[in-house]
């Protein structure tokens, strides 16, 4: 649906997206990964034909956004960053505004208006004034005035960005909910919001792709050792830690254990085995068969948020202020 | 066309969904008022005069009242341009639905052709009110209304010229204030360059007084069609209306 080949921005001296290159196929969910100032936007405007790029192409549903960008207009429905809304006018006035500039007329337009204001909840706001709305509706109008001709493709730029945690859940199951009928691409720096909302993710960092692959896929590569949490208790009120720990490493295909914590006559222990060995069945039957209780025994799945720090972190060590961000951030869970 | 017409309502709307539209009319209808007022009690006064003492000098409301009223409105149009121009660009660089014209299958020159005629449309609202008051002069006397209607063409095409130059100095910021300023100055200088024709002869200051918008009015405020001060305000429209085109596809570039 989306092809990107060698994309690049350049403004006077900066490059603001340097040599992108990607895919989208019908339907998925995309994730656009950054931290600010990545390049996530002038990447969306590029795709949009509001920026036209530098060098490469960008192709929507075949058509290229330099030769045809009428044929990639009428394909995308565009919000960006702050939601494109006229103040003085009103919920209705303003997406027929919108709908009419998108070519749609008489009968339909009526229609895809009452449409897009059920879809989007903003029915009960038809008749104020955008400039009086909060900023969970005005956010919400945006969504509905990208897709009101339905598009095949939506760009969303932060989507939920400065919503509250209700206004963000609802805008996320909206967007998941139109997921069926578009393809959709959205930017974030919000992690957890990929996790929930995306099938893939695209991770772009100083304007340079980073990674491009599914949510799982990249959990799994980056983990590359499957690696266990497990909590152990003792069943007389007291457990010796070490003594787990040595048991625990006598188990076939665990390359190392590691005791994180022990509270009382509970400790806990990360478990890392070697690649392709599946451990956890061993474990535990090493665990009962000693005489302890089994409290926990869990795969330690590596949030999104590791990745991202583990292929950002190594670039944006070059500069101050990111770092100081992330030293922290790792240490907590170290 | 029909994407032109889309722009153009909208543009027309925001005029006078907020207060501008309304506050443009009433001081221009006050200001101009003012002026037909004027005009009258002197015209008045004099033809008394000329009774009193005897003379039957041909008494002429086109010469006496309406050319004269005509190149005001013309100049106090030179006050009210700015204020009509100054938003349309610079307001959705500023909000950023610029993005939302400019991701939407239209065409530039539709959306700069749609804001342009929408602040003639509002234009010719304060004209309007000039016709209100030259509709007594018709009621209680008969003007020659040939002069009349070309004045009227030439205020339009002034202001036309005028309008372009304000359309594209919008896109070229996002403050209103800053565009609006930078209109009426370019606008104060279109005016008053003409000046220069009245003592100096040589060609510098033809070419000058050539490009002051006001003396290729005045031909029309005489009642003639002198097609080159009508060339002249359809090339300012043209040139005005193609460097807002260029600016616009140049913000892509740029920004």
């Amino acid at each position: 649906m989306i092809s990107a080949k060698a994309l690049c921005k350049r403004y006077a001296g900066v490059t603001a997206v340097d040599q992108i290159s990607f895919e989208v196929t019908k339907g998925q969910i995309v994730g656009f990964l950054g931290p600010n100032g990545a390049g996530k936007t002038t990447t969306m405007r590029m795709l949009t034909c509001f920026l036209p790029p530098s060098s490469g192409t960008v192709k929507v549903a075949g058509f290229d956004v330099l030769e045809q960008p009428l044929q990639v207009k009428k394909r995308i429905g565009y919000l960006p960053e702050t939601p494109p809304i006229y103040p003085e006018m009103e919920t209705v006035e303003y997406l027929k505004f919108v709908g009419k500039l998108k070519g749609l007329r008489g009968g339909d337009l009526q229609k895809r208006v009452d449409y897009v204001c059920e879809r989007c909840a903003v029915a009960d706001v038809r008749k104020r004034l955008l400039g009086k709305l909060s900023k969970g509706y005005r956010q919400r109008v945006g969504l509905a005035q990208a897709i009101i001709h339905n598009p095949d493709v939506l760009v969303l730029d932060e989507p939920t960005a400065g919503l509250d945690p209700k206004q963000i859940n609802e805008t996320r199951d909206l967007i998941k909910s139109l997921a069926g009928d578009h393809t959709i691409i959205l930017s974030t720096h919000i992690l957890p919001e990929v996790e929930q909302t995306c099938e893939h993710v695209i991770i772009i960092n100083q304007g340079k792709l980073v990674a491009t692959d599914s949510v799982r896929n990249l959990q799994a590569r980056a983990r590359g050792a499957e690696s266990v949490l497990i909590e152990v208790g003792g069943r007389n009120g007291s457990l010796e830690a070490p003594i787990v720990q040595s048991k625990l490493e006598q188990v076939a295909g665990v390359s190392r254990v590691l005791c994180k914590q022990q509270v009382d006559s509970r400790a806990f222990f990360e478990v890392e085995s070697q690649k392709g060995k599946l451990v956890r069945g061993d474990l535990a039957r090493a665990v009962v068969a000693a005489g302890w209780d089994l409290n926990e025994l869990r795969p330690a799945a590596m949030s999104l948020e590791e990745i991202f720090l583990q292929l950002t972190g190594s670039e944006a060590s070059t500069d101050g202020a990111p770092e100081s961000e992330k030293v922290p951030a790792k240490e907590s869970r170290g | 066309m029909r994407n032109v017409w889309i722009i153009c309502r909208k543009e027309l709307g925001s005029y006078f969904v907020s207060p501008v539209a309304y506050l443009l009319l009433t001081m221009f209808a006050l200001i101009f008022g003012f002026f037909f007022w004027n005009a009258l009690g002197v015209f008045i006064i004099e033809g008394m005069e000329m009774q009193m003492r005897g003379q039957s000098f041909p008494m002429n409301l086109n010469e006496q009242i309406i050319r004269p009223l005509l190149s005001n409105a013309s100049v106090v149009g030179l006050f009210f341009i700015p204020m009509i121009t100054m938003r349309l660009f610079a307001e959705e660089k500023r909000t950023g639905t610029i993005e939302l014209l400019a991701t939407s299958p239209i065409r530039d020159f539709e959306i700069i052709l749609g804001k342009w005629l929408a602040a003639m449309g509002l234009y010719s609202c304060l004209l309007l009110f000039t016709a209100l008051n030259f509709a007594f002069l018709f009621k209680y006397g008969n003007p020659d209304w040939k002069p009349l209607a070309l004045g009227y063409l030439g205020l339009l095409l002034q202001a036309g010229a005028l309008l372009a130059i304000g359309t594209f100095i919008s896109t070229l910021t996002k403050n209103q204030i800053i565009a609006g300023a930078a209109t009426f100055g370019v606008e104060l200088l279109l005016w008053v360059i003409g000046w220069v024709g009245e003592y100096e002869t040589a060609g510098w200051a033809h070419v000058l007084s050539y490009l002051s918008v006001t003396t290729h009015f005045e031909s029309f405020g005489r009642g003639v069609l002198d097609s080159k001060d009508a060339v002249f305000y359809i090339t300012g429209i043209f040139l005005g209306l193609f460097f807002t085109a260029r600016s616009m596809e140049s913000l892509r570039w740029r920004s």
